[in-house]
C-alpha cells in the first residue's frame, strides 16, 4: 500500500525537477510537492499503530483497509475534480446509491445482463453529472446550492424507486468486490486494482494534458482562465460529467460489500469524500490538489479508525481525530495560500 | 511614416442611456508605441476594448492592416494577432510561469498522444517560454518553474507582458501596466515596451502615468467625452498642456497629417 503510494508521490517529484534552471532547492521541491504532506501523515500514522498495537500490521488488515478504501476512494475522485474547479460537491454520495439500485433492479429483473445494466448506470452517474454541470458552468450557480438540490431529489428519488435492499447474483456486478489476486494471505480485489488505476489515469490527465492545466487554471483564476481563451463551460461541463463517471465506477465497486444495495446506503459519502480530499491536500478554494493525494486521505481516515479500532478506543473518538485532522488540513491550506499572496 | 496596423472608424457604444464611445476614431502605426490617455470615464477602456473584442460596438468598424476586422471575442482579436495585457493580468497564481505563459495556447506532444490525449509536450513549452524571457531581456525571474504567486507584482507583470509579446503578432496592448509597479519596477516594464516595438510590433499603452507617456510613446492619443480629442507628439507639447487637453481645460490642436 505504502509502496504504490510512495511511487506515485516520486512521480510528482519528477514533474517539479525538470526545471530549466534548476536553481530551486530540495526544500522547495518538498514544499511544492503536494503529495508528501498526505505520504508523511499515512506513513506516520501506519507505524505508530504498527509499534503501539499487536494486530494493526498483519496481511490481513492492509488488504482489509485496500479493500475498504474502494468505494469512497473512487467517490473522492470525483470529488476532487470537482474541488479543483472551486466547487463541492454533495450529491456523490446520492448519484452512486441511485446507480447502484439502478443496476441492480435491471440486473434482476433481466437475469445475465449484468454488464448491460452495468453500463447503463454508468451513463445515468454521468448523465446526472451532466446536469450539475449544465447548472454550474451556463447558469452559474453555485456547485453547493446545485449538488444540495441534486442530493435531496435523488435521495427521495432513490426511496421512491424502492423501499428495500435489493440483492444481485454473483457475476460481472460483484467481480470487483470478489474476485483477485492472492498473494499468500494478502488478497488484492479487483476493486483495488480498479481505483489504483483510476487514480493513476485521473493523475495523468490532470497533471499532463492540457485538459488538466484548465481545470487547474478554471479553479485558480475563473476570469484568467477565459481571457486566456480557455472554454471554461466546456471545462466545467466535462468536470462534472466525470465525476458523475467516476460515481458510476464507484457504484459498481459498492456491489458485493456492506452496505449492500440499499436506498439507505451510504448516507455521509459526501462528507467522508470532501474529508479524503482535504486531508489529502486539495484546497477547497480551487486550483491546488492532486488526486493522488486524495485517495491517501481516504487511506489515512480509514488507518486512523482500523488502528485505534485495534488500540481498543472508543469508536467516536475515531470521528474526533477525524474531525481535528480536516481543521488541521484546511488551516494548513490557508496559512500557506496567505504566505504565497 | 510607416503604414497604419490597427484602425478604427467612428466608433460607437451606448449603455443603455450612456455613450461611452461617441464616434471614436483611432489608429496605430507599424513599430509605435501609441500612447491613449484620457479622464476617468472618458471611454478609453471601452474603445481599448473593442479593439481587444472584448465589447461590441453598436456601430463603426475596425480594420487590422486594412481589412474590416469586427472582433466578437477576445479570442477572435488574440486569433487575429492582439494581444491584451489587462490590469489583472489574467493568470493562474498556483500555476507556474511556463505554464501561465502558454495558458490555454498549450504545445501538445507529437503524434496520437497529442492529438488524442491531449498531452503536452511540457519540456518544448519550458524551452520557448525560457527563450522568449531571455529575447525580451528579461533576468528578474529566477526559475521559470516557479508558481506566478511567489512573484513580486513587477515580476507578473513583466510575465504577462512576456506572453503578449510572444502571441503578439500584429498589436500588443496594455492596460495601464505600470499602476501598481515602484519606480525601478515601472523603468524595466517601459523598457520591455522599447523591445518589443524594435521587433516591428507596435504597442497601445493606456496610461495615467503621464512621464511615463512621455518616456516611452511615439504619439499620444488624447480621449476626450467618448471621441479621440486630439493626436500630439510628446515633443511638440508639454505635460501641462497634454492634462489640458485631456481635461477640457485647453482647446485640442487640431489634427496634423504628420500626427495622424
Amino acid at each position: 500500500m505504502a509502496e504504490s503510494a510512495e511511487a506515485m508521490g516520486e512521480e510528482g517529484l519528477g514533474i517539479a525537477e525538470t526545471s530549466g534552471t534548476r536553481m530551486a532547492t530540495v526544500a522547495d521541491h518538498i514544499f511544492r510537492n503536494p503529495v508528501l504532506g498526505p505520504l508523511g501523515a499515512l506513513a506516520v500514522a501506519v507505524v505508530a499503530f504498527s509499534l503501539f498495537t499487536d494486530n494493526f500490521l498483519s496481511l490481513d488488515n492492509a488488504s482489509l483497509i485496500l479493500q475498504q478504501s474502494v468505494v469512497v476512494g473512487t467517490l473522492a475522485l470525483g470529488q476532487t475534480v470537482i474541488i479543483l474547479t472551486g466547487g463541492i460537491d454533495l450529491a456523490n454520495g446520492a448519484i452512486m446509491v441511485l446507480g447502484t439500485l439502478i443496476v441492480a433492479k435491471m440486473a434482476s429483473e433481466s437475469a445475465g445482463s449484468q454488464i448491460g445494466a452495468l453500463l447503463i448506470g454508468v451513463i445515468l452517474c454521468g448523465f446526472l453529472g451532466l446536469i450539475s454541470g449544465l447548472l454550474v458552468a451556463k447558469l452559474g450557480l453555485p456547485s453547493f446550492i446545485v449538488t444540495l438540490g441534486m442530493l435531496t431529489i435523488l435521495q427521495a428519488t432513490s426511496r421512491l424507486y424502492t423501499k428495500e435492499t435489493v440483492l444481485v447474483g454473483d457475476g460481472p456486478l460483484t467481480l470487483l468486490s470478489k474476485g483477485g489476486y492472492f498473494l499468500g494471505q494478502f488478497k488484492v480485489t479487483f476493486g483495488v486494482v480498479l481505483v489504483l488505476v483510476s487514480v493513476g489515469v485521473l493523475h495523468f490527465a490532470l497533471t499532463r494534458t492540457a485538459w488538466g492545466r484548465h481545470v487547474y487554471a478554471v479553479g485558480d483564476s475563473p476570469v484568467a482562465a477565459k481571457r486566456t481563451g480557455i472554454n471554461v463551460h466546456r471545462v466545467l461541463i466535462s468536470v462534472y460529467i466525470l465525476a458523475g463517471v467516476l460515481y458510476g465506477l464507484a457504484a459498481w465497486q459498492a456491489f458485493g460489500r456492506s452496505p449492500a444495495t440499499s436506498p439507505n446506503g451510504f448516507p455521509t459519502a459526501n462528507l467522508d469524500t470532501i474529508t479524503a480530499v482535504v486531508i489529502g491536500g486539495t484546497s477547497l478554494f480551487g486550483g491546488r490538489g492532486t488526486v493522488v493525494g486524495s485517495y491517501l486521505g481516504a487511506l489515512i481516515v480509514l488507518v486512523l479508525q482500523s488502528g485505534l479500532t485495534q488500540a481498543g478506543i472508543d469508536p467516536l473518538f475515531q470521528n474526533i481525530v477525524t474531525g481535528i485532522l480536516v481543521i488541521s488540513a484546511v488551516a494548513l491550506d490557508t496559512v500557506t495560500r496567505k504566505r504565497a499572496r | 511614416m510607416t503604414e497604419t496596423v490597427l484602425e478604427a472608424r467612428n466608433i460607437v457604444k451606448r449603455y443603455g442611456h450612456v455613450t461611452a464611445i461617441a464616434g471614436a476614431d483611432f489608429d496605430l502605426r507599424g513599430g509605435e508605441v501609441l500612447a491613449v490617455i484620457g479622464d476617468n470615464g472618458a471611454g478609453k477602456s471601452s474603445l481599448i476594448k473593442v479593439l481587444s473584442g472584448d465589447v461590441i460596438p453598436d456601430a463603426g468598424e475596425v480594420l487590422l492592416e486594412g481589412k474590416v476586422a469586427n472582433f466578437r471575442s477576445p479570442h477572435d482579436a488574440q486569433l487575429a494577432g492582439i494581444e491584451t495585457v489587462y490590469q489583472d493580468l489574467a493568470m493562474a497564481p498556483a500555476l507556474d510561469i511556463a505554464t501561465n505563459l502558454f495558458l490555454g495556447r498549450e504545445i501538445k506532444r507529437k503524434g496520437l498522444l497529442g492529438t488524442l490525449l491531449r498531452m503536452l509536450d511540457v519540456k518544448e513549452m519550458r524551452k520557448q517560454s525560457q527563450r522568449q524571457l531571455d529575447d525580451l531581456g528579461i533576468t528578474t525571474l529566477q526559475s521559470i518553474t516557479q508558481p506566478v504567486d511567489s512573484l513580486s507584482g513587477g515580476q507578473r507583470q513583466t510575465v504577462a507582458v512576456a506572453r503578449a509579446a510572444a502571441f503578439g503578432r500584429k498589436v500588443v496592448i496594455m492596460d495601464e501596466p505600470t499602476a501598481a509597479l515602484g519606480v525601478r519596477e515601472t523603468t524595466s516594464v517601459l523598457n520591455l515596451i522599447k523591445r518589443i516595438t524594435e521587433t516591428g510590433i507596435p504597442v497601445v499603452l493606456i496610461s495615467h502615468d503621464i512621464p511615463s507617456v512621455f518616456e516611452v510613446a511615439d504619439r499620444i492619443h488624447i480621449h476626450r467625452l467618448g471621441k479621440r480629442a486630439a493626436v500630439v507628439r510628446p515633443q511638440d507639447h508639454s505635460m501641462n498642456d497634454v492634462v489640458g487637453i485631456m481635461t477640457g481645460a485647453l482647446a485640442p490642436p487640431p489634427l496634423r497629417n504628420d500626427t495622424l
